[in-house]
């Protein structure tokens, strides 16, 4: 364990109030709740094999941490201590799968009418459950079919006074190409020249399905590809609000890396909101905005929150004439990335984001926005209301056309 | 981002103070390293307990221990000033009814049994006043831990109360289905409270049990949004007066609080960012520019015309001691007041003696504002409240919640006298 992480441990001082605000332990007595699984069962884990598996109904939502008064790092301390049980007792087979975004896009992908089907199919989905453990009825995206990188090669980002890097992370190059077409786009309005180097996962599925040397190789290989750009002193930009968190920080305090290349990308790292906002602080956002006559619930995910950043979505979109957004209180929509895809976890995941998708729909809004891909795919799912990235908002009232 | 004000810390003091501020049409943020105190204090507002002996009324004490305690927080506001904080809270939060006041402190019983004087008291807990004795019958809930209603019925029994006035006082076990879980904790029951079904139980369970005129206490977890309707339901269904009792943390009451707290706070438009510690400042001689926060990545600088420091003291992290014993403010690394002479004792062995450390803070101007050794304010436009302020020993004096919202609100004030 990392001494930052350890030492924070002897902070506890048994409080409570992370275990008052964790939505998981509300929503199931499979999880007993932050301070339980983490502080107070560590010395258990001192030598000795893992105490009991409730550990893995931890979702690493980081809520414990962002709220706890004595600065002590509770969900990395249960992220380690999830790996550790894993560890001991083998990966399962599903976990393993759906931890590997990539994989499953190049897979995917070329077949995308095929797959798109047999993941909407209600038969297959049921093996799928019997045979996986992936929940029959868990969200699922839809494979687009043609990738963001593929639509980056041809495109010919203007020459600009500036550079920027786009790290645009999985979801949105094999499930959401369009977010990451209008998130260059809105780049080089405002006077970016956007690069778009070759990505590949930056391991956070591994990291939260417990298995950290995978998670390791992964973010190294990542983050050697994006760090000559850092060194450069390029900022290097995300619009996928976990994954950005993962090279910022959790790559470092959860899976203990110690390496230059991570080091500099987390400095260099910024959620696309953060840096639209840092622009607009220095008076250098393009801001003749279109009025867009909506009224938007957003809802800022939990890795986003524990940024420490503020919600800079609610920033920018009261730059936007008539545009109304409402600042959902709900915690978390349930998913947590994979979690809610496990058949064991979709009655808590659901059951965690009710409150959210009641705020959603009580708002009576046609769109609902959200920063984080697996948390918007879940908000759709169990509001039935359209969630899209704030940058969608920001790129129509820009009028750079339809998504 | 620039705002009008910045606020840190998000315990009673911080919250008081931004929403105060929010009310008056202010940009307000507030950044904290965790939430505060809330959950572990009761939602009870204590001015004045205990100055020599117990306190019948705070408006009466408090000039003559403000005399004797020129040091303390309260001798830096008026009396004025606090009776027009507990009539703010009282309108701003009137979901919750507090009654009481200034005038007179209500008795209430504590889950150990003690009869504790207090100013300010949400309609829940109203009925619990013992103040003109009664017959009181304390409801334990199996499986929650940390509340032993036999233990506080026969301490109950011995309190001594004004006028001779006198308790009786006994106690019932209540055994409720509770799922697959062993025990639950009082965030668990107060959910369960929120359900019809689960109120329905309590009732079946109770009906044959009360003795008529009895006056009925539960520990402090009827609820939380819906607190006062699932209060009202049991009185009316049990056809007897029902309170609440304050319970170890997690505080329920408290909770209620901090959520309609924060929930009137973004109405307002105000943000408030949890996990996020004030790690340095931004400064022009005497004038503070702005805070530097800690964030994922790297350092994030928020800039504000005002700023109010109500970050707590020991407990919270607002103060800091290290191995050595010295002492330091941590977000501005603001001169201290009341700390022991150097190399001078630190401690008393005893864990109740008067302790050397217990006044330890900011010694601040009538404008809340943090002196520095000179004394002279160290900027003009950084005020402070709560905790992290001097000469107070709230667990004494039963003045903690009190403490922090006169100061709190006395801030805002501040604040908007010198924008104004």
């Amino acid at each position: 364990m990392t001494e930052l992480v350890r030492d924070s441990l002897d902070h506890c001082v048994k409080c409570t109030i992370c275990e008052t605000f964790c939505p998981f332990s509300q929503a199931t007595p499979l999880f007993p709740g932050p301070k339980y699984v983490g502080p107070q069962a560590e010395r258990y884990r001192a030598g000795a094999a893992s105490p009991d598996v409730s550990v893995d109904y931890c979702s690493g939502c980081g809520i414990c941490t962002r709220v706890c008064p004595q600065g002590v790092k509770i969900a990395e301390i249960n992220s380690r201590a999830r790996a550790r049980l894993w560890e001991e007792q083998g990966i399962p087979l599903r976990n393993q799968l759906i931890a590997r975004p990539s994989v499953l896009g190049r897979l995917g992908t070329p077949v995308a009418p095929l797959a798109n089907w047999t993941l909407r199919n209600r038969p297959l989905r049921w093996v799928g459950e019997r045979v996986l453990g992936v929940h029959r009825h868990a969200p699922l995206p839809r494979f687009a079919g043609r990738t963001f990188q593929r639509w980056a090669k041809r495109h010919v980002s203007p020459a600009a006074e500036r550079t920027v890097v786009y790290f645009h992370a999985c979801g949105t190059n094999y499930y959401e190409p369009a977010v990451g077409r209008m998130t260059v786009e809105v780049l080089e309005h405002n006077g970016f020249h956007v690069v778009v180097p070759p990505q590949d996962c930056c391991g956070l599925p591994l990291q939260s399905n417990g298995n950290f040397p995978a998670a390791r190789a992964y973010v190294r290989r990542l983050a050697a590809r994006l760090a000559p750009y850092a060194r450069d002193g390029c900022a290097i930009v995300t619009n996928s609000t976990s994954c950005g968190l993962m090279l910022k920080r959790e790559a470092q305090e959860i899976l203990d890396l110690e390496d230059e290349d991570v080091r500099v990308v987390s400095e260099a790292m910024f959620d696309l909101c953060e840096f639209l906002l840092l622009l607009h602080e220095h008076g250098e956002l393009r801001t003749e905005f279109l009025p867009l006559p909506l009224t938007v619930p957003y809802h800022a995910p939990c890795q986003q929150q524990s940024h420490g950043i503020d919600k800079p979505a609610l920033d920018l979109f009261s730059l936007i004439p008539q545009l109304e957004a409402i600042e959902l209180d709900a915690d978390c929509c349930g998913v947590a990335g994979t979690y809610g895809l496990k058949k064991e976890k979709y009655e808590i995941s659901m059951a965690v984001g009710e409150r959210l998708f009641d705020q959603v729909r009580e708002a009576e809004a046609d769109v609902a926005a959200c920063d984080s891909e697996t948390c918007r795919w879940q908000i759709e799912y169990g509001s039935g209301v359209h969630a899209v990235h704030p940058v969608e908002l920001l790129h129509r009232a820009y009028g750079l056309g339809e998504p | 981002m620039t705002y009008d004000v910045v606020v840190i810390g998000a315990g009673l003091a911080g919250l008081a103070s931004a929403l105060r501020l929010a009310d008056e049409g202010l940009h307000v943020l507030v950044v904290a390293k965790g939430v505060g105190g809330t959950h572990l204090a009761p939602a009870t507002i204590d001015v004045l307990g205990y100055a020599d002996g117990r306190v019948e009324s705070p408006a009466r004490a408090l000039p003559e221990f403000v005399a004797a305690h020129p040091e303390h927080p309260y001798g830096r506001v008026s009396v004025e000033l606090i009776r027009a904080s507990l009539e703010w809270i009282r309108e701003r939060l009137d979901g919750l009814g507090y009654r009481g006041g200034l005038e007179e402190n209500v008795l209430l019983p504590t889950a150990v049994g003690v009869a504790k004087p207090t100013a300010l008291v949400p309609q829940t807990m109203a009925a619990g006043d013992l103040r003109a004795g009664g017959r009181f019958v304390f409801v334990g809930l199996g499986g929650l831990k940390d509340f032993y209603p036999a233990y506080l019925a026969e301490n109950l029994a011995r309190a001594e109360l004004p006028n001779g006035a006198s308790v009786s006082a006994r106690a019932l076990e209540l055994g409720l289905p509770l799922g697959r879980e062993g025990d639950v904790s009082g965030t668990g029951f107060a959910r369960r409270f929120e359900q019809s079904a689960f109120r329905d139980q309590v009732v079946r369970g109770l009906e044959q049990r009360l003795v008529p005129g009895e006056i009925v206490g539960f520990p402090a977890v009827l609820g939380f949004r819906h607190a006062q309707e699932v209060w009202q339901e049991l009185e009316t269904r049990l056809r007897h007066p029902v309170f609440e009792v304050p319970t170890l943390p997690p505080s329920v009451g408290g909770i209620r609080v901090f959520e309609r707290l924060t929930a009137a706070l973004r109405r307002k438009g105000a943000r408030v960012v949890v996990g996020t510690t004030v790690s340095g400042s931004e400064h022009n001689r005497k004038t503070l520019e702005g805070v530097v926060t800690q964030t994922a990545g790297r350092p994030r600088t928020y800039r504000a015309r005002s700023f109010v420091l109500a970050s707590g003291g020991f407990a919270s992290g607002g103060l800091q001691m290290d191995s050595y014993g010295r002492v330091r403010e941590t977000a501005f690394e603001l001169a201290l007041a009341g700390l022991p002479a150097p190399g001078g004792q630190r401690f008393e062995p005893g864990y109740f003696d008067e302790q050397p450390l217990d006044g330890a803070g900011l010694a601040v101007d009538d404008a809340l504002r943090p002196l520095d050794p000179a004394g002279a304010p160290a900027f003009e436009n950084l005020h402070a409240a709560g905790a992290t302020l001097a000469g107070a020993t709230p667990w004494r004096e039963a003045s903690g919640n009190g403490i922090s919202l006169a100061t709190g609100y006395a801030a805002a004030s501040a604040i908007l006298e010198r924008m104004s």
